[in-house]
């Protein structure tokens, strides 16, 4: 049954899983591994050139490592050419002067760092390589292109207490914007969430600093993303499910949400069989929780429905075992123990980061992983 | 008095677009957009390194029967706040 909608606003293009870095918060499923060819480029400009024509504005090149892909700078020609806003989102890892020049070239319009921590010892030790000092050249070299500067910090348990460093790194790199985001727990954060989630007073801590800085930096946006399991709503999770973004992952299979793929029972469909339109329209898994005939109670029936949609899917899933129930974030949730307990777990102490058991997020880990 | 601000222009990373799909100007920014109305959309196409009272002017110009003057001016000050433009 197709549900009337407009199109997606949003596109992010998953252009590989390569990843030189091996983050134990990444959101890509644990067996990226196992995932099949990647898309060529002809069929990326398909995709783009599709979804572009269902009114898709915003683009994310994604990944992995985008950078990894010879043909970035074609596809963000072809965007551009689109006249889609084009989003690199990338670790920087693979990055050099001439390609941020080659980059702009194509047209594309912003560049998003990803850092791990404030300085080399812990960014390094979570990205699994040496980066950092790659990664602090790279945001000058971007500001010097005239991209605005934009940085994303992940926040754990083991970095967050140094939020204020973060913050004076991207002061003194002069960022315009800086995205302080909490772990979100798919994919590999949920897999290692017992080392990840930070205790209330950490928490707490860090948010004052971020308010803080707000007030005193005006000329630098702070985005202080919260991580809902401190909350009792959950967040409204990509607006409504089908409704505002599509993901494409490597491969091709098109995901509502791009944690999506790990929801069992759902068939996702690929760009390689169907069209963009045909798969946003009528494709079983793009419609299967539009609208609200899916809810459970107490989502059912509860006034903020609209606002919130029920919360995360995924997370639905991984804490309850049943997509379809409202997100256990909130606390009409009868599943909300589960959150309380996970959290009561986290306001111990915290161990060494040396000496954490993380499961980093790489090809050998995956493969072990999926084998299970 | 005359406003002072001068060569005002988008921001970095700022792009101003018509959209056929929404039937609307669009002002596009890292991971964001917004719908414009039609006389934003007026103002900021004159940000294209105007002083305020070249941006007054021209839209006056174009739209002789209305007093615009305070209405752009807050405008500006608006968008500069909100970091869409830029000026010195
Ligand atoms: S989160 Fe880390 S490991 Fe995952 S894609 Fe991004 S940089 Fe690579
Ligand atoms: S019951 Fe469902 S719809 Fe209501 S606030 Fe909670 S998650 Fe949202």
């Amino acid at each position: 049954m197709a549900t009337d909608t407009g199109g997606p606003l949003w596109l992010l293009a998953e252009l590989t899983y390569a990843c030189p870095l091996q983050c134990p918060y990444c959101s890509n499923p644990l067996d990226f591994a196992a995932q099949g060819k990647e898309l060529s480029t002809d069929e990326w400009k398909t995709v783009l050139r599709d979804a572009r024509a269902m009114g898709a504005l915003q683009l994310g090149f994604s990944g992995g490592e985008p950078l990894l892909r010879r043909d970035l700078e074609a596809l963000v020609a072809e965007a551009r050419r689109l006249g889609y806003y084009t989003n690199l989102i990338t670790s920087g890892v693979g990055m050099d002067e001439t390609r941020v020049a080659a980059l702009k070239d194509a047209g594309l319009d912003h560049i998003q760092i990803s850092f791990q921590a404030s300085e080399a010892q812990l960014n390094d030790f979570i990205a699994g390589t040496a980066a950092f000092e790659h990664k602090l050249a790279m945001a000058r070299a971007v500001k010097a292109h005239g991209y605005p500067m934009v940085l994303n910090a992940v926040l754990h348990r083991h970095n967050i207490d140094s939020i204020g460093d973060i913050l004076d790194m991207a002061l003194e790199l002069q960022a315009d914007y800086i995205e302080l985001a909490n772990t979100q727990y798919y994919g590999w954060a949920w897999h290692n969430r017992a080392e990840l989630l930070p205790s209330r007073e950490q928490l707490q801590n860090a948010q004052a600093v971020a308010e803080d800085y707000q007030r005193r930096a005006a000329a630098m946006k702070i985005y202080f993303v919260v991580p809902d399991y401190y909350s009792n709503r959950p967040k409204p999770c990509m607006q409504g499910w089908g409704r505002v973004f599509l993901t494409v992952a490597p491969d091709g299979t098109a995901l509502p949400c791009q944690a999506a793929r790990q929801l069992p029972g759902l068939q996702f469909p690929n760009v390689r069989d169907q069209s963009v339109r045909a798969i946003w329209k009528d494709s079983g898994a793009f419609n299967h929780f539009r609208g609200y005939a899916w809810m459970k109670s107490p989502c059912r029936n509860c006034p903020e429905r609209e606002r919130d949609f029920g919360g995360c899917r995924c997370q639905a899933y991984l804490l309850t075992g049943d997509a379809a129930n409202a997100d256990p974030v909130c606390d009409k949730s009868p599943e909300h123990g589960r959150i309380l307990e996970t959290v009561a777990r986290a306001q111990g102490p915290r161990t060494p980061v040396r000496e954490v058991p993380f499961v980093f997020r790489n090809t050998r880990n995956s493969k072990a992983l999926c084998s299970r | 008095m005359p406003d002072s601000r001068r060569n005002i222009r988008l921001a970095d990373g700022y792009r101003l677009q018509w959209e056929e799909a929404q039937q609307a100007d669009v002002l596009l920014f890292p991971e964001g957009m917004v719908q414009l109305s039609s006389s934003a959309a007026a103002v900021l196409k004159q940000c294209g390194g105007n002083s305020a009272e070249e941006i007054v002017q021209a839209l006056q110009a174009e739209f002789p029967d209305a007093d615009l003057r305070d209405d752009v001016l807050e405008f500006i000050d608006e968008a500069l706040t909100k970091g869409w433009i830029r000026g010195d």
